[in-house]
């Protein structure tokens, strides 16, 4: 027992949630720039395994690790373009929408390991991000080891998260993109165009989407796997509906659910035998659905989102 | 009251010519021109559905015309744009606020004024301008308040300092004081005329003759569509401006004296939550008598959604009854209302009145497809709905291809007489009739006033909701004023004056009140 | 640009834009073989071909297409009530759970008897497992969408955890699947020597009678206008939580029947590999039927034929099979918008 709430007080379990944490912040953050500009974007599964293939390919191919980052950011916003050309101007249903690119981009992306890569049985290895410790910071006790001595690409989430809440609540284009996720026609009538901006903002929130997956590939592992994803993608939007579309919560949101994955992958060693390691592995995806009881009926969710907006129509 | 004595010779500040736009069948706009002087103030009068929103919509550059062109200040503009709308200094407060609630009034009224990429958002100087704006034309609000929080008045004051923040010089209001008490109508036009004393020129869209008479230079009248006459406003009556803007002279309706009978249906000191963002009911009372209609007055939001929702049955009251022909209702849903005979016409055909992507049949049978009428067994008779709604299409003269057209391809008018047709099927005892005139035609309206008073003629009793004091006061035997969630006592006909309902409805007057304020 | 809806959409339109979507999907396709070094022409006839150039070949498409036509049955009336079930994969494993649960021995009962028993048991999980995120929408205002798919996730665990526990077979030399079931539970095959088995007509009657549910009874009449305008619906008197609660059953039982009929007319018993995605895929087979129960059934043999003819092209053409799953989702994708453009034009200005 006494084990089990030491792990709590200790820097590598905090290492390894923030860890856990980064691919979630990521994925989070870029849904959650979606669904402020009133689009769902359900490709975030299949945007994240594209991003993951992406950034590791282009690295494996000989790119250096920031260029990989960025094949994956732009392999995500080219998936986004897709979503957001068939659900703000077409308008079609962002649910039907989203769950064809999540089809599309995952089948798109192993069509594509088989065809490049048709003769290995296990995938290569290619030399990922590495931590880098802070100095004075990561001296630290505990908290030190635990932050400050992540790799890049962790603390590249972090600053994210600062990054987005900066750009939503205090630059002209931030107001215009929460103004149109609450009424588009108050947008419209000032002269911006609702749909420059939806596409805009599914395209930003993709490429975070597709960096998300592509941590996973560049600096959690240094490898690409089948269905290495899992359900990450969906566990995001239910962090945004939890972290109220807030960049801030959202993060702390992350946190907190990485904090509860990496204890129970702990526990799971500690308390293992006793109880199968299904029942471990449900804890977060049950999390999840408990979170989303949780806050489900207080949360302010952006007025328009899922609506689509047809000029001149109020 | 007279805003503006004075029109400027010389050059039009905005000049419309041979405004031409179709849409499917239907002519909205026929060759309509129209020109606005510097310092004046232009009305377009004309019915519902007559063009004058379409035009507006044209000028901003939400639709594009098929024929005809937009100057300003001697400069074309091009069509489809609303930001050239915008930079050439045409502001326009819709009918429909374009607010986004959640968001402070600054932001509102800064959103897109600056660069969109800049790295800051000067948050302090649009304070500072917004004030000023706000000191210099009397049109006071709170820059931080969330718009959500104001009221309707306050959000249409923040929609006409989001125009002057822009500097414009042309200002279009359409149908403004719809949605405002007699007293916050006074308060616009007062705003109004400090706009044209400082050189702004506007357009005020209106279908009321009395207000256009007040506020106006001259006129320009629509008609289905089309010019039907311009006349400076010295020159002309009331009666003149009738005439034209229907085509012939209307008379009102001939309403023979009510006999009151007994009350069908009763609230007794009702309580519920509010709908809508509306308030809640505080203790409401009201009696709907037989063979009468109570007319329901008020600034739209006071709780009429409310009191709606309680009377079709899809809200249930907090506390207090509902007695329907001496018995209190325990158990309250549509269902049981329809059960108790009420024949309810919603606010909104749309959302709530039709199933857009529905047939016909299938529409009309929304309220009775249970009933042995129309199935068996839990298999539904096709044929018998089918035989309902050509039974609804031929007695109300509803214009339809055939009982499986898609509602959507309705318009309004057809769509109410559906709605009309559904709803008094079973000759209800109670009727609420919620807005059952909105959005439609001269001919349209009158239709559904005589089939409310044929109710009327017959014993129903029938509650009036309305967004149009005209309408309430023209068909209603009693009236009674809702205000904040709370009920004013009723008023026979031609018992309260004007004014008085107008303190009513700004929350004046209410016995025992601690509101009132 | 601007939609406005075509006040008649003529045949060109309904027929022509998405015959357009069809031919959009293969052009991509072409590219990605193309890319794969490999000629289009002979792909495209390779799987022809290996889905419907034999007796064996179309049986095996038909033998594929039992699933989808369940799962696609489950998520049309589901879609059709604006219900986002998209958690037919869970459900479908459940439904395979029972059918092992009940169908390796311990209910000994002919099988007449036996597999109504199997149907009704496995209908009964599959509903129930969806009227919990139904429950969670009408209660709570939980998105439906986030808890099936999360659910998939689960149920897989648990499966998972079964496979390994309790529904272990003892002789199977540790590998993670159960004991077959007995001859009373298993579905016959429709011909001798062939693997397809009375699971497909099973589904084809599943789907006329929910062709009758959704057109003629008012139960449909209810989840259509609840679908459709649930506001609306609520005004008129119709029960929309309590239509809700029901398509869900309706839903997840379908789903459910899918995982029965793969268990007791193909596999024979359950391990974790029993469907690839059939879930997801009856997504696409209902939205390409345009949510008809009826035309599930042809979109059901169409998806079914690729990824059959897919499976047999790769392994003489060298192509990935994973072609007919970029297809399929290109389709979905394509198919969605021709119909939107079917029924609305496109403005510019």
């Amino acid at each position: 027992m006494l084990d089990a709430l030491e792990i709590l007080f200790t820097a590598t379990f905090w290492a390894a949630a923030i860890r856990i944490a980064s691919p979630l912040i990521f994925a989070t953050l870029g849904e959650l720039i979606c669904e402020r500009a009133g689009v769902l974007n359900l490709g975030i599964e299949g945007i994240m395994t594209a991003g993951a293939f992406a950034g590791w390919f282009a690295v494996w191919s000989g790119a250096d690790l920031w260029t990989g980052v960025l094949v994956a950011a732009l392999a995500g916003a080219a998936f986004g373009l897709l979503h957001g050309f068939l659900t703000v101007p077409l308008g079609l249903s962002q649910h039907v929408t989203g769950i064809g690119i999540t089809l599309l981009a995952s089948s798109l992306t192993y069509f594509t390991y088989r065809v490049a890569l048709p003769k290995v049985s296990s995938p290569p290895k290619i030399e990922a991000f590495q931590p880098v410790a802070i100095p004075v910071l990561s001296d630290i006790p505990v908290l030190g080891p635990a932050l400050f001595n992540q790799t890049p690409l962790t603390y590249l989430a972090f600053v994210m998260a600062g990054l987005v809440g900066w750009l939503l609540y205090r630059t002209p284009a931030g107001l215009a993109l929460r103004a149109v996720g609450e009424n588009p026609a108050a947008v419209e009538a000032q002269g911006i165009s609702v749909t420059a901006v939806r596409m805009g903002a599914v395209m930003a929130g993709s490429a975070l989407m597709a960096i998300g997956g592509a941590f996973l590939t560049m600096s959690a592992f240094n490898s690409f796997f089948f269905e290495m994803v899992n359900g990450r993608g969906w566990i995001a939007i239910a962090l945004v509906v939890f972290g109220s579309w807030r960049p801030g919560k959202a993060l702390l949101g992350a946190i907190l659910f990485a904090a509860f994955d990496a204890y129970q992958l702990r526990l799971q060693q500690v308390a293992g035998g006793l109880v199968p390691y299904q029942v471990f592995l449900m804890m977060p995806y049950i999390l999840s659905i408990l979170a989303l009881i949780l806050v489900a009926r207080r949360a302010t969710y952006p007025k328009a989102l899922m609506i689509p907006y047809q000029k001149g129509e109020r | 009251m007279r805003v503006s004595g004075r029109t400027e010779a010389g050059n039009p500040v905005l000049r419309l010519t041979g405004i031409t736009k179709q849409f499917g069948a239907l002519k909205a706009n026929d060759g309509i021109s129209l020109s606005l002087g510097r310092g004046e103030v232009v009305a377009l009068l004309g019915e519902n559905g007559a063009g004058k929103t379409t035009l507006m919509n044209i000028l901003f550059g939400h639709y594009v015309a098929d024929a005809g062109r937009v100057e300003a200040f001697g400069e074309a503009l091009p069509p489809g744009d609303p930001r050239a709308a915008l930079s050439a200094g045409i502001g326009m407060v819709h009918q429909h606020f374009t607010l986004a609630g959640q968001m402070s009034v600054l932001d509102n009224i800064a959103l897109g004024t600056q660069p969109l990429f800049s790295l800051r958002f000067d948050r302090s100087g649009a304070k500072a301008k917004i004030l000023k704006l706000a000191g210099d034309f009397g049109l006071d609000v709170d820059p931080d308040a969330l718009v959500q929080s104001l009221s309707v008045g306050e959000r249409q004051r923040v929609e006409i300092l989001k125009a002057l923040y822009r500097d414009a010089r042309i200002l279009i209001l359409d149908e403004p004081t719809a949605v405002l008490t007699p007293q916050e109508t006074d308060a616009l036009f007062a705003t109004l005329k400090k706009l044209v004393d400082e050189g702004l020129s506007v357009i005020f869209i209106s279908h009321k003759l009395h207000e256009v008479m007040a506020v106006a230079d001259r006129v320009v009248v629509l008609r289905a569509g089309r010019m039907a006459g311009e006349v400076a406003v010295a020159d002309t009556d009331r009666h003149q401006l009738a005439t034209m803007m229907v085509g012939q002279e209307i008379a009102p309706p001939d309403i023979a004296p009510a006999v009151p009978g007994p009350a069908l249906l009763s609230l007794r000191g009702v309580h519920a939550a509010g709908q809508g963002g509306g308030p809640a009911l505080h203790g409401i009372d009201l009696d709907l008598r037989g063979g009468e209609i109570t007319g329901l007055a008020g600034v739209s939001g006071n709780g009429q959604a409310a009191l709606a929702a309680l009377i079709a049955g899809t809200a249930s009251p907090s506390a207090g009854q509902i007695v329907i022909k001496d018995a209190t209702v325990t158990r309250w849903s549509p269902r049981e209302a329809l059960a108790h005979g009420i024949g309810r016409i919603p606010e909104d055909r749309h959302a709530t009145g039709m199933i857009d992507d529905m047939s016909v049949a299938e529409n009309v049978i929304s309220e009775t497809y249970r009933s042995a009428r129309f199935s068996r067994h839990g298999f539904l008779d096709w044929g018998a709905a089918r035989a309902f709604a050509e039974a609804i299409i031929a007695a109300y003269d509803v214009k339809c291809p055939s009982p499986d057209a898609r509602v959507r391809l309705l318009s309004g008018g057809n769509m109410q007489k559906l709605i009309l047709g559904r709803a008094l099927d079973g000759a209800p005892s109670v009727i609420l009739a919620n807005q059952p005139t909105r959005g439609l035609d001269v001919g349209a309206v009158s239709y559904v006033h005589a089939r409310l008073l044929d109710a009327r003629a017959r014993g129903a009793a029938i509650l009036l909701i309305s967004e149009d004091l005209d309408e309430v006061l023209a068909l209603s035997d009693r009236v009674v004023v809702m205000s904040k969630g709370r009920l004013s006592s009723p008023s026979a006909r031609g018992e309260r004056s004007l004014a008085e309902i107008g303190q009513l409805m700004a929350g004046h007057g209410f016995e025992g009140t601690a509101h009132a304020a | 640009m601007r939609l406005e809806p075509r006040p008649r959409p003529t045949v060109l339109h309904t027929l022509g834009y998405p015959a357009g979507a069809i031919a959009v999907t293969v052009v991509f396709a072409s590219m990605l073989v193309l890319i794969a070094g490999a000629n289009p022409f002979s792909v495209f006839w390779l799987v022809i071909k290996g889905a419907a150039g034999s007796q064996f070949a179309f049986m095996e498409t038909l033998t594929r297409a039992t699933p989808l036509i369940f799962t696609g049955l489950a998520v049309a009336v589901a879609f059709r009530a604006r219900l986002w079930n998209i958690g037919a994969e869970a459900q479908l494993y459940i439904g395979a759970v029972m059918t092992v649960v009940l169908g390796t021995g311990a209910v000994a009962l002919p099988a007449v008897a036996l597999i109504p028993l199997i149907m009704v048991a496995a209908m009964l999980a599959g509903a129930l497992l969806l009227l919990g995120p139904a429950v969670l929408k009408i209660r709570f205002g939980v998105d439906e969408v986030v808890t099936t798919l999360l659910l998939n996730f689960i149920v897989l665990l648990f499966v998972s955890m079964l496979l390994e526990g309790v529904l272990k077979d003892p002789t199977g030399l540790g590998w993670p699947q159960t004991k077959k079931v007995i001859d009373a539970a298993e579905l016959p095959r429709l011909v001798k020597g062939r693997r397809l088995h009375w699971g497909f007509v099973l589904a084809i009657a599943s789907a006329v009678v929910t062709w009758v549910i959704m057109k003629k009874t008012a139960l449909g009449y209810e989840m259509r206008a609840v679908g459709h305008n649930p506001e609306a619906a609520r005004f008129a008197g119709i029960p929309v939580n309590r239509v809700l609660m029901k398509t869900a059953l309706l839903s997840g039982g379908l789903a459910a029947l899918a995982g029965f009929s793969e268990v007791a007319g193909l596999k024979g018993n359950l391990t974790l590999d029993l469907s690839p995605g059939f879930g997801y895929t009856g997504i696409v087979v209902a939205m390409l039927a345009m949510l008809n129960p009826l035309g599930v059934v042809l979109s059901a043999v169409f998806v079914a034929g690729i990824f059959v003819g897919a499976d047999a092209m790769s392994r003489s053409a060298g192509v990935p099979s994973y072609i007919a799953q970029v297809m399929v989702a290109a389709a979905l994708l394509t198919m969605v918008a021709a119909i939107m453009l079917s029924r609305f034009r496109i403005r510019w200005r």
